[in-house]
């Protein structure tokens, strides 16, 4: 079960998402004009909690069979899920560079059989939630006690395969079934309330019987307890609603959907640098 | 002659040959797995029994799930359980499965390498009177083209039992191909089934032509190949029951004497067997070939035997495309 968190702790994991922010920039900067940047930035404090703090895993052993599945279903922000993985010793942190190459373990949507560590692959939006309850129901049959995570997003949720999954996960009840929905309303085309508006959004998630939680996803401290909060219900899967700022921390991206698909220029990387390296230094003095 | 070393039915030709579908053996080989693989899970969408999963079901209702109507979760699902360690077979009718559902089986199950079955059903034109909505007859084509994949076609219920079976040792994704209405049993319980092996089921000395037939038109091929051989036209007659991994070696000793071919098969000519024959002829010996199956066309509702009438795929059209073959070796 997901612990407390002490104040402590608490700093060492912010710090931890500024250099996971940090290490996205860089990595995206030399792609090659090719990556998502606003997504892997608003999700890099719920990576930073579930890497270092909450999900039951060890770098060491990638397919311990005890293990807690993280899946990412929108397999287009991988660029954060590398970067935390790096960062928690499952490969190099200098193999980041090679992201999108020629010969590379981190291809540009990931996948399963490339590198230790991954769950599934994925890309192709709507299918990450069905996986997951594949995984959740053979725990049950095997009697496991791991915890399936399954982060999504909102554009995804247009995708009639993920309503398909949330109508079984209901009728299942697979309470050991969490999934964070990047709740960032922007999508390629623009802001997913005009695209094709998703609300009421808590009311659709409640008549699907789940048991529903909105969360300030940016808020390391509430991700926590809203996990641990989803580890006392008993009856139901849950969703956490991560309300998260897209492009998080470098102001010129936040907000704007423009940079869900698209990398930062050299130019752009040095000015993101920046600005969170000025952060950086503001929460070591905190 | 039927091979004899084959152990073939004996009574394969005569009035009342003794029929049965082949999803009938899917579903007494997935019941058959169950008991003696603890790690093979069933998910249905709404075909359970249509589909014969109902014999699995029944008797190990933990390990059986319904779904719904929705193909693309029970695809994606699967693939979920077999990153756990489980073997997933999913089942349902053809064009839902891996037609509706084929990109997350391409991700999830396929370019994943996951552990899953594919048990498409009411394939063919032998769907019949549901019309050509439910005849899937673009399957194998939409399957075939994937790396790695193993693709089976059996002849027959008994073949069907035996393939499905050997499905389950295989650790990455399988399709199978099974028919909705009772066909001719031309195999034995101890007709061998190998998945990388093609079987001559018709001998010949000195054959002019050889036919490579899938699924249960198989029978139409070797009645065909039984009436020339009366008319002192010697054919052979190869089983396509595996089209992936293709048995590079079987098609080149089999087509090494007659020179020609004619491939036959309740499918769309564009892509199916025939095609797999082809290019790899067409790399080695190039030789002619002529296609029987769907040309270039749906089918529509009708029985069985007026649809394979009409759509030029009987006896008498495998016939007819024999001879034409042997024209064009000349």
């Amino acid at each position: 079960m997901v612990t407390d968190l002490d104040k402590e702790k608490l700093k060492e994991l912010k710090l931890k998402a500024n250099q996971a922010r940090q290490m996205v920039i860089e990595t995206l900067a030399q792609t090659g004009g090719t990556g998502h940047t606003a997504g892997p930035l608003g999700m890099a404090d719920i990576f930073t909690a579930f890497y270092f703090h909450m999900l039951k895993h060890d770098p060491q052993n990638p397919d311990w069979e005890d293990r807690d599945r993280l899946i990412l279903s929108n397999g287009h922000i991988c660029p954060i899920r590398y970067v935390s993985m790096a960062q928690a010793g499952y490969f190099p942190v200098e193999e980041l560079k090679t992201l999108r190459k020629i010969n590379s373990r981190l291809q540009g949507h990931p996948h399963r059989t490339a590198l230790p560590g991954l769950e599934t692959t994925s890309g192709p939006l709507g299918e990450g939630l069905s996986q997951g309850i594949g995984i959740a129901l053979a725990g049950r049959i095997d009697k496991k006690d791991y915890y399936t995570y399954v982060l999504t997003s909102d554009g995804e949720h247009e995708e009639g395969n993920i309503w398909e999954a949330a109508m079984l996960a209901g009728k299942e009840k697979l309470n050991k079934l969490i999934q964070i929905i990047d709740y960032n309303n922007i999508q390629i085309d623009g802001p997913v309330s005009d695209i094709m508006p998703l609300e009421p959004f808590r009311a659709k998630y409640e008549s699907f019987n789940w048991y529903v939680i909105d969360v300030d996803g940016n808020d390391i401290e509430a991700v926590v307890k809203a996990v641990q909060e989803a580890q006392k219900v008993t009856d139901k899967p849950i969703i956490l609603v991560a309300h998260n700022v897209p492009g998080k921390g470098v102001s010129f991206m936040e907000n704007d959907y423009r940079w869900h698909g698209k990398p930062p220029t050299a130019e752009e990387a040095e000015k993101a640098l920046q600005e969170l390296k000025a952060e950086e230094e503001k929460l070591k003095n905190e | 002659m039927l091979n004899p070393n084959l152990k073939l039915n004996e009574k394969l030709f005569d009035q009342d040959v003794e029929v049965a579908p082949t999803r009938a053996g899917f579903g007494t080989g997935l019941l058959s797995l169950g008991e003696t693989n603890p790690n093979v899970v069933a998910l249905s969408a709404d075909l359970t029994e249509s589909t014969q999963v109902n014999k699995f079901a029944e008797k190990f209702p933990e390990r059986f799930f319904e779904l719904g109507v929705a193909e693309q979760n029970m695809a994606a699902v699967a693939a979920g359980f077999a990153e756990t360690g489980k073997i997933a077979f999913i089942s349902s009718y053809a064009t839902f499965s891996p037609g509706k559902n084929w990109e997350t089986i391409r991700t999830t199950a396929v370019y994943n390498e996951a552990n899953v079955k594919i048990a498409g059903h009411h394939s063919g034109i032998m769907t019949g009177p549901d019309g050509a909505t439910h005849q899937a007859t673009e399957d194998i084509a939409i399957t075939r083209c994937w790396p790695k994949m193993h693709v089976y076609v059996p002849c027959d219920s008994i073949e069907a039992k035996k393939a499905t079976i050997a499905s389950a040792n295989i650790k990455t994704p399988v399709y199978i191909r099974y028919t909705r209405d009772k066909t001719p049993i031309i195999t034995t319980n101890e007709t061998p089934f190998k998945v990388n092996k093609m079987q001559t089921f018709w001998v010949t000395e000195n054959p002019k032509v050889t036919i490579f037939a899938t699924g249960y038109m198989l029978y139409y091929a070797l009645v065909a190949a039984k009436e020339l051989e009366e008319e002192k036209l010697p054919v052979l007659v190869v089983n396509a029951a595996v089209i992936k991994p293709i048995d590079e070696e079987g098609v080149l000793e089999a087509t090494r004497a007659s020179q020609s071919v004619v491939t036959v098969e309740d499918h769309q000519v564009e892509g199916g067997m025939g095609s797999a024959i082809a290019e790899l002829l067409a790399k080695t010996t190039p030789l002619p070939i002529e296609f029987i199956g769907l040309q270039n066309t749906f089918a529509e509702s009708g029985t069985p035997k007026e649809l394979v009438e009409k759509y030029v795929m009987g006896v008498k059209d495998i016939k007819e495309a024999i001879k034409r073959v042997i024209r064009r070796k000349q």
